[in-house]
């Protein structure tokens, strides 16, 4: 027989027995009865969930029930299901005792699925109209001993029904034979009724006699029947199965259903409870139902007990090092460190003897995929404070000169102009746990204090990072710098918009040493492996240099779609908003207002974890993430870590929000251009916001956007307005910062940046809503759940410069001159527009209800002059601005 | 000469694309709209099944360009001709006109062609897409339960469209570019029903999609899991098509010639599309990469999907003249 989810599942007489999940039938389980009744189909779906994770190889889904509407709650769990790729890639089994709700379910899957039961219960026309339907289906059936004249209870009646059957199905419908399951009825033994007594026995016999004599039919049933009269009595149920399914799989019996933490195994039922049980299943005894009661009396209430395992701290201290790297526990880790030093010649030997090993096996485990950052930045932590223990003994040896220790070294900084670090430090991290020696020089670091300092401490190469568009001509100032200087260390390049492409067209050919472009922190380590190791390194500097030419070729010689239009065109599409049908909202207040030290515990409650689980390296959603069968348990506990450190942060009041914001009179004026007033009198102009145009072609009836159209044309005289932000909850953070390093605690130093910028995030878009409600008040109905938050589902945008609508950072400036941002809130803008402390966001509200977030895409040539002109920049600033979004080379 | 026992004999050969022939046309609106068309209410163009009806001409040149070119079978031009892929046009009333005459005139080609050549008879595939819904996904993403058709509207409009294309003259159904195979299911079954009401029997092809490198069709099945979910209904061939190059299709394909024992088809794209969505494998190129299938004896029925030309069925053809098809003998499973 061969079945199919997303995955195919074949049975065969080489198989092993099929386990079909019984969890997700409201008729055996109480708790997904109740889900389903309260319509919890999230919750219900990881009761499936947990059943394939299990080891179920089929589903049963079974919505009978009175109350429910059967047809109804089938199709959309089934229809669920199939969006779970981790539950639909194994087969479904559609039970019911309904024949719509069987075939409402039939409809539903895509693969070859199992049909829980038809028989001839109503007689032989319905029989051979469902079985020619679910032939057309293209399912397996299930065929329970049952006729017109009731439940088969004896051997006999098992043999007759499933042969007729068999025979109606194989001769008169054309149903593949190897397609047909049979149930003759597992019944419970051991019910004090005479009649019961062959209950197991018959059912063996009848499963030999099935797999003897129909040729292709398998045999299933439902296990748990069989110890109903011990309901309670775990440790007899669970060897009750157990012996029934040993005895039963013997006989044949290729699938069934059983609940697999309701088994025992079978070698390990105490000899005198499997004689026992064997005697009442196999009718040997007379007297064997009652030994079995006496013998249940006794061990009635004896559960399994689960002991936890602390067994690792007996092992030797080598394994305890190991042990803890690996899990990432501190806590022995002094005591073990200083065992380790007693025992080995020297301080050095214990780094290179035991941690390295311990933290090469975390290196392995991290590549294979098998152990996740979180886990990774935790080993390290054990690692820092193990060498941290060795450290005074190391230099009392230096001082004697026995021997000099010395890794690869890397140099790791984030660029001038930048703040951003969290990924560097994440690839420091990571390093770091592949014996390389970090020297990480923090961000806004100046191209002269890298290189100095790379020289000065003899490293093996050098890693740039940045978050901001400028940062990447810095990172060509870099480059170019080190080859004025004749170095020839490597140089990596990572950050969130860095790029290969960039890489190798724009800083590539400055630089005559190894450059290449690291795609995330996984990848650093074999790259900067192959570029520092000896025999590699040449090999791989000349292929990284042709792959990278070869790049710079292909992109010089794409080929070239013009799809754009000329900017007059552009403007001449612009979104006209109906200013008659709309009538701006006037803000509560105008000028700015300062809303400082807000309260932590609110904003947490807007915090979007899904970046977050990025931050980390954990790709998926929040909340479904956490269910996620192999990063779940991980995405679990960094969750939990992270609200512990929130509380923590709330409680101490650890960080400060701060926040300004303020709503001006404003105008449109020359298609892109936003003119800001200082009061409604309207007559005095206090700034120019610039704005830039969507060039890209359209389809009909599609407008190139600006954030201009958003705001009424001046000579429209309808009186609109622009608002402004800026948030921040980075205050206070360089002091812990500086702690953690101290302590040599990454995890909770990026643990504290991660959650900063989330909160930053939170508390702009808690800032938002009220300035929606309240401040500005042109949505005071509005009545949202975070979700829909996160789907910005409201009305209005909040733009901020160096974003996709608005990519042109030095806009930046504008909005904090006029905010007086610094003064009020402590943010402050590098040379490169960034703000620090990097957890801070700023920009702009827009409230026309047809506002909307747009990607500007690439400008032409006559939009970087029409805006060098509007900036009173030259062109080649202007472009250098603008560079990310230029549709042509400079 | 009837199809099974040619199939014994020889790798038989299907044509390629219908739209990359279109396309070399340049229509216009009013060449889709035609005279019949002429004031309907919502734009035609692109909707190159309607040709059979307002530009039969052209159709029937591309049917025989590929005869010519050596296919056994040449596929209607009914790839979209649904009443559910025809919504978007408003033509939901015109589609068993739309499959009958697609067919009609695609066998007058093929009695055409036999007439002349008796030795090399040939064949109309009555082509069934995959329509623009899906009955296991859903295009909400927060709202996965839902689904914009149900399989009884998917079996409702197959069976008109197998009812057209087979009273039209087909001499076989091909379910084919399954990227959701419930879909494929509701195909069959409306098939299915249509041959059980009019007590009458085709051939039926099934060729499925694998989307990308994972091996997976669109809705998340391996191709054994896709074959065995379609394996309920007496095939002539399974196989698969569209998405993939020859060369990314070789290791699905053993696949379904090791696990199956129907014939097996394939009918690749012209390569992947490169960065402009254009397919660029030249004849000789494709011609080179399937030459690989014949080697390796997996192939039955073979053709050519998006991007392939007559040149590219002809160099097909001629490769495939110099080996045997495949002789299956599939793992036995009880």
């Amino acid at each position: 027989m061969k079945l199919s989810g997303l995955e195919p599942l074949i049975v065969s007489p080489m198989s092993n027995f099929v386990n079909v999940g019984e969890r997700t039938n409201v008729t055996g389980s109480r708790k997904f009865l109740r889900l389903i009744k309260e319509e919890k189909f999230e919750e219900a779906l990881s009761v499936a969930l947990e059943q394939v994770e299990g080891g179920a190889q089929i589903l049963d889904v079974n919505m009978d029930e009175g109350m429910l509407d059967g047809e109804q709650a089938m199709v959309k769990f089934l229809n669920l299901i199939a969006s779970e790729p981790d539950i639909s890639r194994i087969p479904i089994m559609i039970d019911s005792s309904k024949w719509h709700i069987i075939e409402a379910g039939l409809k539903c899957v895509q693969g070859k699925s199992v049909v829980n039961s038809i028989s001839l219960k109503a007689g032989k026309d319905d029989f051979v109209a469902q079985a020619k339907k679910i032939k057309r289906y293209g399912a397996a059936v299930i065929v329970m001993a049952f006729d017109e004249d009731g439940q088969a209870d004896t051997y006999e009646r098992r043999i007759q029904i499933c042969e007729r059957s068999y025979r109606m199905l194989v001769d008169e419908v054309g149903f593949p034979p190897e397609d047909i399951i049979f149930d003759p009825n597992i019944f419970p033994v051991a019910t004090g009724i005479e009649e019961h007594r062959n209950n197991a026995l018959d059912f063996f016999r009848a499963t030999e006699w099935i797999r003897t004599n129909l040729p292709g039919a398998h045999v299933s049933g439902g296990v748990s029947n069989v110890s109903f009269s011990f309901r309670g009595n775990n440790t007899v149920r669970e060897a009750m199965h157990s012996a029934f399914l040993y005895h039963a799989i013997k006989a044949g019996m290729d699938m069934g259903i059983v609940n697999p933490s309701m088994l025992e195994v079978y070698d390990d039922i105490p000899q005198a409870l499997l004689e026992r049980v064997e005697d009442v299943l196999l009718n040997r005894r007379d007297d064997a139902t009652e030994r079995l009661l006496d013998y249940a009396e006794e061990v009635k209430g004896q559960g399994k007990a689960k002991v936890k395992d602390t067994a690792w701290r007996e092992a030797s201290v080598e394994k305890r090092l190991s042990h803890a790297l690996v899990k990432g526990i501190v806590e022995y880790i002094d005591e073990d460190t200083e065992a380790a030093r007693q025992q080995y010649p020297s301080p050095l030997k214990v780094i290179e003897g035991p941690l390295m090993d311990g933290m090469n096996i975390v290196g392995d485990l991290f590549g294979e995929g098998k152990m996740f950052l979180p886990q990774v930045v935790k080993s390290a932590r054990v690692m820092k404070k193990a060498v941290a223990y060795l450290l005074p003994y190391l230099e009392e040896e230096k001082k004697s000169a026995k021997s000099i220790f010395t890794p690869s070294k890397i140099l790791l900084a984030t660029v001038k102009g930048d703040v951003h670090d969290i990924g560097k430090n994440i690839v420091g991290v990571v390093l770091a746990c592949n014996n390389y020696d970090i020297v990480d020089m923090g961000v806004m670091v100046p191209t002269e204090k890298i290189l100095d300092k790379a020289i000065e401490e003899g490293v093996d190469a050098i890693g740039l990072s940045g978050l901001i568009t400028p940062s990447l001509d810095e990172m060509v100032g870099v480059a170019k710098e080190m080859e004025r200087r004749g170095m020839k260390l490597p140089l990596l390049i990572g950050g969130a918009t860095t790029s290969r492409i960039h890489t190798a067209v724009k800083i590539d050919p400055h630089y005559s040493g190894s450059v290449i472009h690291v795609l995330d922190a996984s990848k650093s380590v074999p790259v900067a492996g192959e570029l520092i190791s000896e025999e590699t390194k040449e090999d791989f500097h000349a292929r990284i240099k042709k792959e990278y030419e070869a790049l710079r070729i292909g992109h010089a010689n794409r080929k070239e779609i013009k799809n754009y239009i000329s900017l007059p065109e552009a403007r001449a599409n612009k979104f006209k908003a109906d200013w008659e049908r709309y009538r701006p909202t006037k803000p509560n207040f105008l000028g700015n207002k300062k809303l400082n030290g807000f309260d932590l515990s609110k904003i947490r409650e807007y915090i979007d974890w899904t970046p977050f689980f990025q931050t980390w390296m954990l790709k998926g959603k929040y909340p479904k993430i956490l269910e996620d069968k192999v990063i779940g348990s991980e995405a679990k506990k960094l969750l939990k870590d992270a609200n512990e450190m929130l509380d923590w942060i709330v409680d101490e009041n650890i960080l400060e929000a701060n926040a300004v914001i303020g709503f001006y009179p404003a105008a449109s004026v020359n298609d892109d251009d936003i003119e800001i007033y200082a009061d409604d009198s309207r007559d005095q102009v206090i700034k120019r916001l610039h704005c830039l145009r969507q060039q890209g072609k359209k389809g009909k009836g599609i407008p190139n956007l600006s954030l201009a159209d958003f705001i009424a044309e001046k000579e429209k005289t309808v009186p609109d307005y622009i608002g402004f932000f800026a948030v921040t909850t980075g205050i206070g953070i360089e002091s812990w910062i500086t702690k953690f390093e101290k302590d040599h605690d990454d995890y909770k130093n990026i643990m504290i940046k991660a959650l900063a910028d989330r909160l930053a995030e939170a508390f702009a878009e808690m800032l938002h809503e009220r300035v929606r409600k309240e401040y500005w008040g042109y949505a005071q109905d509005e009545a949202l759940d975070s979700e829909a938050l996160i789907r910005e589902k409201y009305v209005g945008i909040r733009p901020a410069p160096g974003y996709p609508a608005c990519p042109e950072h030095t806009e930046k400036r504008t909005l904090f001159d006029l905010l007086e941002v610094e003064r009020h809130t402590g943010i402050s803008l590098t040379e490169s527009y960034a703000m620090y402390p990097a957890a801070s966001v700023s920009g702009f509200y827009f409230s026309h209800p047809e506002s909307r977030y747009f990607g500007l895409g690439k400008i032409e040539k006559d939009q970087a002059e029409d805006y060098a002109q509007r900036k009173a920049f030259d062109i080649d600033t202007a472009e250098k601005w603008l560079a990310p979004n230029l549709s042509y080379d400079i | 000469m009837d199809i099974l026992s040619i199939l014994k004999e020889r790798v038989l050969i299907l044509d390629g694309a219908m739209g990359t022939m279109i396309q070399r046309h340049s229509l216009e609106e009013s060449d889709f709209r035609g005279e019949r068309f002429a004031d309907h209410g919502q734009p035609l163009k692109g909707n190159n099944d309607l040709l059979s009806i307002t530009r039969p001409d052209i159709i029937k040149d591309i049917h025989a360009q590929y005869y010519a070119a050596g296919a056994d079978i040449a596929e209607t031009n009914t790839f979209s001709s649904t009443t559910i892929a025809q919504e978007d046009y408003g033509l939901e009333d015109h589609v068993y006109e739309l499959n009958y005459e697609s067919a009609k005139i695609a066998r007058e080609v093929a009695e055409e062609f036999t007439a002349k050549e008796p030795y090399k008879p040939r064949f109309v595939a009555g082509s069934m897409g995959p329509t623009n819904k899906t009955t296991s996904m859903s295009p909400d993403v927060n709202d996965p339960g839902y689904r914009a058709a149900t399989f009884d509207d998917l079996v409702e409009a197959y069976k008109l469209q197998a009812k057209g294309l087979v009273e039209g003259g087909a001499h076989m159904l091909l379910v084919e570019t399954v990227f959701d195979t419930l879909n494929a299911k509701a195909a069959l079954f409306a098939i299915e029903e249509y041959f059980e009401e009019k007590n009458c029997r085709l051939p039926i092809m099934v060729s499925g999609t694998i989307t990308d490198a994972s091996g997976r069709t669109l809705s998340g099945q391996t191709t054994e899991a896709f074959l065995i979910s379609i394996s309920h209904i007496p095939l002539l061939s399974v196989g698969l098509n569209c998405a993939l190059g020859a060369k990314e299709l070789r290791p699905y394909l053993q696949v379904l010639s090791k696990k199956s024992d129907f014939n097996i088809s394939a009918h690749p794209n012209a390569g992947l599309p490169n960065e402009f969505g254009e397919y660029d494998e030249t004849p000789e190129q494709m011609a080179d990469q399937v030459e690989v299938f014949l080697q390796e004896g997996l192939i039955n029925i073979l053709g050519g999907c998006c991007g392939t030309t007559p040149e590219h069925i002809r160099a097909i053809a001629e490769k495939a003249e110099k080996y045997s098809p495949r002789h299956y003998q599939a793992e036995v499973n009880v």
